[in-house]
């Protein structure tokens, strides 16, 4: 019993169940909307995990969510809510955009400069919402709202500029091919690469098929050092402790307000990550006019929630709802189940990671009560 | 010169009154101490109701009421986690903004042949002047949605409630001090589900008063991002009706300036144009508004007996 109790309490355990319930709730909607459950379960699990391109594809599409994911999780840790992750994404877009057009380097100096303008751009948009929160006190929700908008904005504007706009098309010009972060791009499209390729049904499936680049392998580092720089430096306990307590941080002596400027800057440095990864790593490498958000930053507060905020656990959360996305497509191809029931399933889940917070709370209570019958 | 101003003022309270009454459904459920963030979700899912049943009942107050309806059940799931389960409001406020258009986009392919926008519907709500039976070309743009009204009289009631009525007092003490509101006797966990549920009620209609009153069907596109403006708004409006309605007001009239300085007048690209608003309201909080601080106990579960 106490052993259960303390599984119970376990955060990834309530992850667990929240999603199982998540499961569970679209079943019966698909099942009370006339279609097959179980059915539509084989095919989302196919889609998935059929095909070596699927699964690729999936890691691809997970690499700016898991990002900006990160982001949002590493504000929320200390404090903040980054609702501007999308805001960020876009901009630095652009910057990866613009530079990558811009300048034509060797690629050993191109793809840096490039990933990091977008990096830079994504710090500045962070830094000025917790800039105007330390130096205004004006909510971060509100800045980074209007932020979002400003930046979809300046988006179409770059893009249909007559710099950049590529004529009878949407968008810009496509970055120079010296900043592209595609694996073994020039390789595999090479003569030896081909005909490497053709013997090898699966790499062939992998390499050729997908728009496989560096971006997971990113995302990963940058997990990790997202982990280690809010759990094992001081300057992590500082933030972590303005995160849990503004009052008692001061009174230790740490500066409150700096300490919101520089997560901010590291919040908007992550979603800037995913957005410069994304331009170098996946056709058609530009930016394009948007009518509304493409939710990259969205869908990061998502990810990050199901995760509860552990930079680690960002990784399969975003695997997890790049998966769903990419089966629900399938699902509607094959079924004519709209695709939606992927967003309500996200949805779902997202509710029960915050009803099964309560979790731990329940067994807390039993484990005290229990341990007082004792006595 | 006239006629722009009357164009002016005609495209700031259509702009707004969506806003203003998801804004104000806001201020209602953060004033009780529990945070609103899926605001957005709630304007999908009464934008799609008030459409689709607008659209197959022919009644747009119909489906108005039906929009309030489904707002009303959305917000219902939020209180249930952040009241009940004492959950964390911003997770499950975000839950609901997935949750919302969601299942928004699922019963628009249901019901509209696998299309994500549902057909106009054939009577939409009323104009003030056609109501009135005025018919003046001089006045045609200032001849605004019914909505318009409502919203105002709407701000208005809640104004008074909130700070002339005992009900205003709990609600505004829940936020600040639950537990003394406890000690009258009064149940903080019933008062606190009403506040919620009449805020989804509130958004469910702003969001249908988009579908049903300026365009008359519901798109991919028909919310899309107006939910977290209203929620900005409220932030804006120091958590305060009158306050939330010119937030709102401000906002629809940066949108007044979009349309009319686009027109021509002067040479700015549209799109450097179309951040006015957005740029306008960082700058209005940089100079006017400075520090604000939310209800003392929002965004925090009550539980009855704590310490």
């Amino acid at each position: 019993m106490t052993r259960m109790l303390k599984i119970l309490k376990k955060p990834v355990t309530c992850m667990l169940i929240a999603i199982f319930c998540g499961f569970v709730v679209s079943a019966l909607i698909l099942f009370a909307t006339g279609y097959n459950p179980t059915q539509s379960l084989a095919i989302m699990f196919n889609a998935v995990f059929s095909r070596p391109k699927f699964i690729t594809n999936v890691i691809i599409k997970s690499t700016p969510i898991i990002l900006t994911g990160l982001s949002v999780a590493f504000a929320f840790r200390t404090g903040l809510f980054n609702i501007g992750a999308e805001g960020q994404y876009i901009a630095a877009t652009i910057a990866s955009t613009v530079v990558g057009i811009s300048l034509d380097l060797h690629p050993i100096l191109q793809i840096p400069i490039v990933i990091l303008s977008g990096v830079l751009v994504g710090a500045l948009w962070g830094a000025f919402i917790g800039f105007l929160k330390a130096k205004f006190g004006i909510h971060e929700v509100i800045t980074s709202i209007m932020l979002n908008w400003t930046t979809l904005y300046l988006n179409n504007y770059v893009a249909n500029s007559a710099r950049f706009h590529k004529p009878e098309s949407d968008g810009t010009y496509p970055i120079n091919d010296s900043g592209l972060t595609m694996i073994l791009y020039n390789w595999k499209f090479s003569e030896e690469g081909r005909s490497f390729l053709k013997n090898n049904q699966t790499l062939n499936d992998i390499l050729l098929k997908t728009d496989l680049n560096i971006g997971f392998i990113v995302a990963i580092i940058a997990a990790i050092i997202v982990w280690v720089l809010l759990y094992k430096t001081s300057k992590g306990y500082e933030l972590r402790t303005v995160g849990l307590n503004p009052h008692a941080a001061k009174y230790a002596g740490i500066s409150v307000n700096r300490s919101i400027v520089f997560s901010m800057l590291i919040a908007g440095a992550l979603s800037g990550l995913a957005g410069a990864l994304y331009v170098t790593g996946s056709s058609s490498h530009n930016i394009h006019v948007l009518s509304m958000f493409e939710n990259n930053g969205f869908n990061g507060l998502a990810v990050a929630l199901i995760a509860s905020s552990s930079p680690i656990g960002c990784i399969f959360a975003g695997l997890m709802f790049s998966g769903l996305i990419y089966a629900g497509q399938s699902l509607q191809f094959k079924t004519g189940a709209p695709s939606e029931i992927v967003n309500i399933m996200i949805g779902t889940i997202v509710f029960f990671v915050a009803l099964t917070q309560i979790i731990p709370v329940i067994a807390d209570k039993f484990t005290r009560r229990r341990s007082e019958h004792v006595k | 010169m006239l006629n722009n101003i009357l164009i002016a003022i005609g495209i700031t309270l259509m702009y707004s009154s969506p806003l203003v009454f998801s804004a104000i459904g806001g201020v209602i459920s953060e004033r009780s101490g529990v945070t609103n963030i899926g605001i957005e979700g709630m304007m999908s899912i009464g934008a799609f109701t008030g459409a689709a049943v607008g659209y197959y009942t022919g009644n747009p107050w119909f489906g108005l009421m039906c929009a309030g309806l489904a707002g009303g059940l959305l917000a219902l799931l939020h209180a249930v986690a952040s009241i009940t389960f004492r959950a964390d409001q911003t997770v499950s406020g975000i839950a609901i903004n997935l949750i919302g258009p969601g299942v928004a986009l699922f019963l628009s392919r249901l019901y509209f042949d696998g299309t994500t926008m549902t057909k106009p519907v054939t009577n939409k709500l009323p104009k003030i002047f056609d109501l009135m039976g005025i018919n003046n070309d001089a006045l045609n743009s200032i001849n605004v949605d019914i909505t318009v009204i409502i919203a105002f009289l709407l701000v208005l009631l809640t104004w008074f409630v909130m700070y002339k009525t005992k009900w205003g007092l709990r609600i505004r003490a829940l936020g600040e001090h639950p537990a003394a509101v406890d000690t009258l006797g009064v149940s903080v966990y019933r008062s606190r589900y009403a506040c919620v549920i009449i805020s989804g009620i509130l958004s469910g209609i702003g969001g249908a008063s988009v579908t049903l009153a300026i365009i008359s069907q519901f798109t991919t596109t028909a919310i899309s991002g107006q939910g977290f403006i209203a929620l900005a708004a409220v932030i804006f409006g120091k958590w305060r009706p009158w306050g939330a309605y010119l937030a709102c007001l401000l906002f629809g009239f940066a949108q007044a300036l979009v349309v009319l300085l686009g027109g021509g007048a002067v040479s700015v690209p549209s799109d450097i144009l179309a951040m006015l608003p957005y740029v306008l309201t960082i700058l209005v909080l940089i100079i006017f508004v400075g520090r604000l601080s939310a209800p003392k106990a929002s965004g925090k579960p009550y539980e009855k007996g704590a310490r």
